[in-house]
């Protein structure tokens, strides 16, 4: 079991003819991924990767029945490709697209919203159901099926953890990137609700860091009455206020947005807090086993 | 990114923003020279550099003659100005802002900023200006007013005059305090501003609203398609070693430890720089070269952390995930070779292919430490370094 995406799950690939589309492309097919179409403005009518391409996702959903897209398309055009992607009617958007201005993801996001469309991202790895499907970026190997829940807002971090769990001789039900951005879609509170209902799903890491409060609010979800085990990481605790560290959203503004703060929230809300990145998978294991 | 107070009051005027009359000086005869065409008895200098807290530091004068005007620029241009968000250290002024001194009846604080919580523009208000408005949410948190804009909308007069009421304006001065956040708001939309503050925002003996002081936050993802405000960008408030890494293309932050990090992905490289805390030694940097990093970019990598004359030692923690260790290995062995390495070097490789990674770093001619974990890189730098950083 799983959320959001499964091996049912018909991708749409927006930006498929790019440099980035057609590399991670390739890989999606490659571990599996029901990738049924592309879209790239004035290529429509090529063939890609063995699948069409068309000119506007109106058209892709239409002809090949998708539910999900992914957009490897450049910052300046990814938010009016969400938009696209929304109004096409696709249930779920996976931006991986970084650097978005933050006024258009304002706009975007309210136009998702209207039309019920989930989205996870931008500026994030993507999301993959171990063994069914991988929509994103993210190297499909380290994955193994599993009953493990796994949010975070960061990729190679997500990786480092997915890995240790693996190598506990764990598996993962469904990984989420949900992004570095100050705006992002699904969150680590709504992740929580869905890992909730999931029958296979055991247990469930949030892997956060500094800046915004989306740690301290899921803390409050846990603390409500949490039926799995949760687990938490917060990466910078030695980082400095007021600097952007690489994420457009990590950063410490005045007061708010500090790792401790965060820690705090979580190790009070009953959440099984790993101070030691090293240590994750052997934490998890020793709970779960 | 940030600009300066003058920068900041010239942008809000463009936007029609009442700002007092000043001009920019880099000697004390230029500061002379405005002073005079200001034509007003009272004058303020202010230190020009990207930090809060200035006066309590020195970097503002309120000077009643020309005499004082020259004292002040004279003893602020050239000065290590100490504020709370500077450091230590300070910031060296280079050029001071000018201006007319305003009569001032009351302070009020005004903002546009970007609620990530609401994923939209919020406008806050507080009759208590001049003041750390994080302490004034604390402390009397019923003197904050704030509304939320529609999602690419602008805002509503209803919402301007709730919160100018709200703060004790008069009719006239709402009609005012209305015009000037719909203006800062327009601003904040057209130029991709997630922090719009003015504190204070003065009302002067007559009556008459006027910002004193302007901090601007522009999005850094949005700077290609504002030019003139990209153009804004003072390259003398930043790090000399980040301004290079970032021409490299590289995301690096100078830290005050002595162990270089390098690691592909800001959130590994920010628990990176935790570990190797825990381990009892202190990071020099945050530098993440992208999650597909290559021999290229671990080479800018290595130049920029060894520019640093702080660092005794480098740990590079790579998660190979779509490219493979042993591409990665040989691209550090290629960089340690070109740059000839000269302090120890602890390697953490993970991901496909990692022995193969492992053997090609144990063969090369370079004196490697290779760790399994994270936290035996950490501890093995904290070794190298004596235990104690």
């Amino acid at each position: 079991m799983s959320i959001l995406v499964d091996k049912n799950s018909r991708v749409v690939v927006q930006g498929l003819t790019g440099k980035e589309g057609m590399f991670h492309a390739e890989q999606m097919i490659a571990y599996g991924t029901n990738v049924v179409a592309g879209v790239t403005p004035g290529k429509g009518g090529q063939t890609a990767l063995g699948v069409p391409v068309f000119n506007t996702m109106a058209q892709a959903v239409k002809e090949t029945g998708a539910n999900v897209s992914v957009l490897f398309v450049p910052a300046a055009f990814a938010a009016d490709s969400a938009c696209e992607a929304s109004e096409a009617g696709v249930e779920l958007a996976v931006v991986i697209s970084e650097h978005i201005p933050v006024m258009d993801m304002i706009r975007a996001k309210a136009f998702l919203n209207a039309r019920g469309t989930k989205m996870i991202g931008p500026n994030c790895p993507g999301i993959i159901t171990p063994g069914e499907c991988k929509i994103g970026i993210q190297p499909g190997y380290i994955h193994k099926p599993g009953t493990v829940g796994i949010v975070s807002r960061s990729g190679t971090l997500t990786y480092e953890v997915v890995h240790q769990i693996s190598e506990a001789g764990l598996g993962q039900s469904t990984c989420i990137g949900i992004g570095g951005d100050p705006i992002i879609g699904l969150n680590f509170t709504q992740l929580l609700e869905l890992f909730r209902d999931d029958p296979g799903t055991e247990a469930v890491c949030l892997i956060g860091e500094i800046g915004g409060d989306a740690e301290e609010k899921a803390a409050a979800v846990v603390a409500a009455g949490y039926p799995k085990p949760v687990f938490g990481f917060v990466a910078g605790l030695t980082a400095p206020p007021g600097k952007r560290m690489g994420h457009a959203g990590a950063i410490i503004s005045g007061s708010k947005g500090r790792a401790q703060d965060k820690l705090a929230a979580m190790e009070q809300a009953g959440i099984n807090v790993v101070k030691a990145l090293g240590e994750f998978g052997a934490t998890v294991a020793a709970k779960l086993k | 990114m940030n600009v300066h107070e003058y920068q900041a009051k010239e942008l809000m005027a463009s936007f029609g923003v009442p700002v007092p009359q000043g001009g920019l000086a880099d000697t004390p005869e230029q500061a002379v020279e405005i002073a005079k065409q200001l034509g007003s008895d009272v004058c303020v200098v202010k230190a020009q550099i990207h930090a809060g807290g200035r006066g309590k530091g020195g970097g503002v004068k309120v000077c009643q003659n020309i005499e004082e005007v020259k004292t002040a620029a004279e003893a602020i241009l050239g000065m290590h100005l100490v504020t709370h968000q500077t450091g230590p250290e300070g910031k060296l002024v280079h050029k001071v802002w000018v201006e007319q001194g305003t009569d001032i009846a009351s302070e009020l604080y005004l903002a546009v900023v970007l609620d990530r919580g609401a994923e939209r523009l919020a406008v806050m208000a507080s009759p208590s200006g001049g003041m750390d408005i994080e302490q004034v949410a604390e402390d009397t948190p019923e003197l904050i007013f704030s509304t939320r804009l529609e999602p690419g909308q602008s805002i509503w007069d209803f919402q301007c005059r709730q919160l100018l009421f709200g703060c004790g304006l008069d009719a006239g001065q709402v009609r005012q305090g209305t015009a000037m956040i719909q203006a800062l708001v327009k601003m904040a939309m057209a130029k991709d501003a997630t922090l719009v503050e003015i504190n204070p925002l003065a009302i002067t003996g007559e009556g008459k609203l006027i910002a004193l002081d302007g901090k601007i936050n522009f999005d850094d993802s949005a700077l290609r398609r504002n030019p003139d405000i990209a153009a804004l960008k003072d390259p003398t408030e930043t790090d000399e070693l980040e301004l290079t890494a970032t021409s490299l293309g590289l995301n690096y932050i100078r830290l005050d430890g002595n162990v270089g990090t390098m690691v592909n992905g800001a959130g590994l490289a920010m628990a990176t720089m935790d570990v190797v805390t825990q381990a009892g030694a202190r990071p020099a940097n945050f530098l993440d070269v992208g999650g597909g990093a290559n021999e290229e970019m671990i080479t800018k990598g290595f130049e920029i952390i060894l520019d640093d004359p702080n660092v005794e030692a480098i740990l590079i923690n790579i998660f190979g995930g779509i490219l493979r260790c042993d591409v990665l290995a040989a691209g550090v062995v290629g960089a340690a070779q070109k740059i000839d390495l000269k302090v120890p070097l602890v390697v953490r490789l993970e991901g496909t292919n990692v022995e193969e990674g492992k053997r090609i770093l144990g063969e090369s001619s370079i004196n490697f430490e290779v760790a399994g974990s994270m936290s035996e890189a950490a501890a093995k730098v904290a070794a190298v370094l004596g235990g104690a950083a």
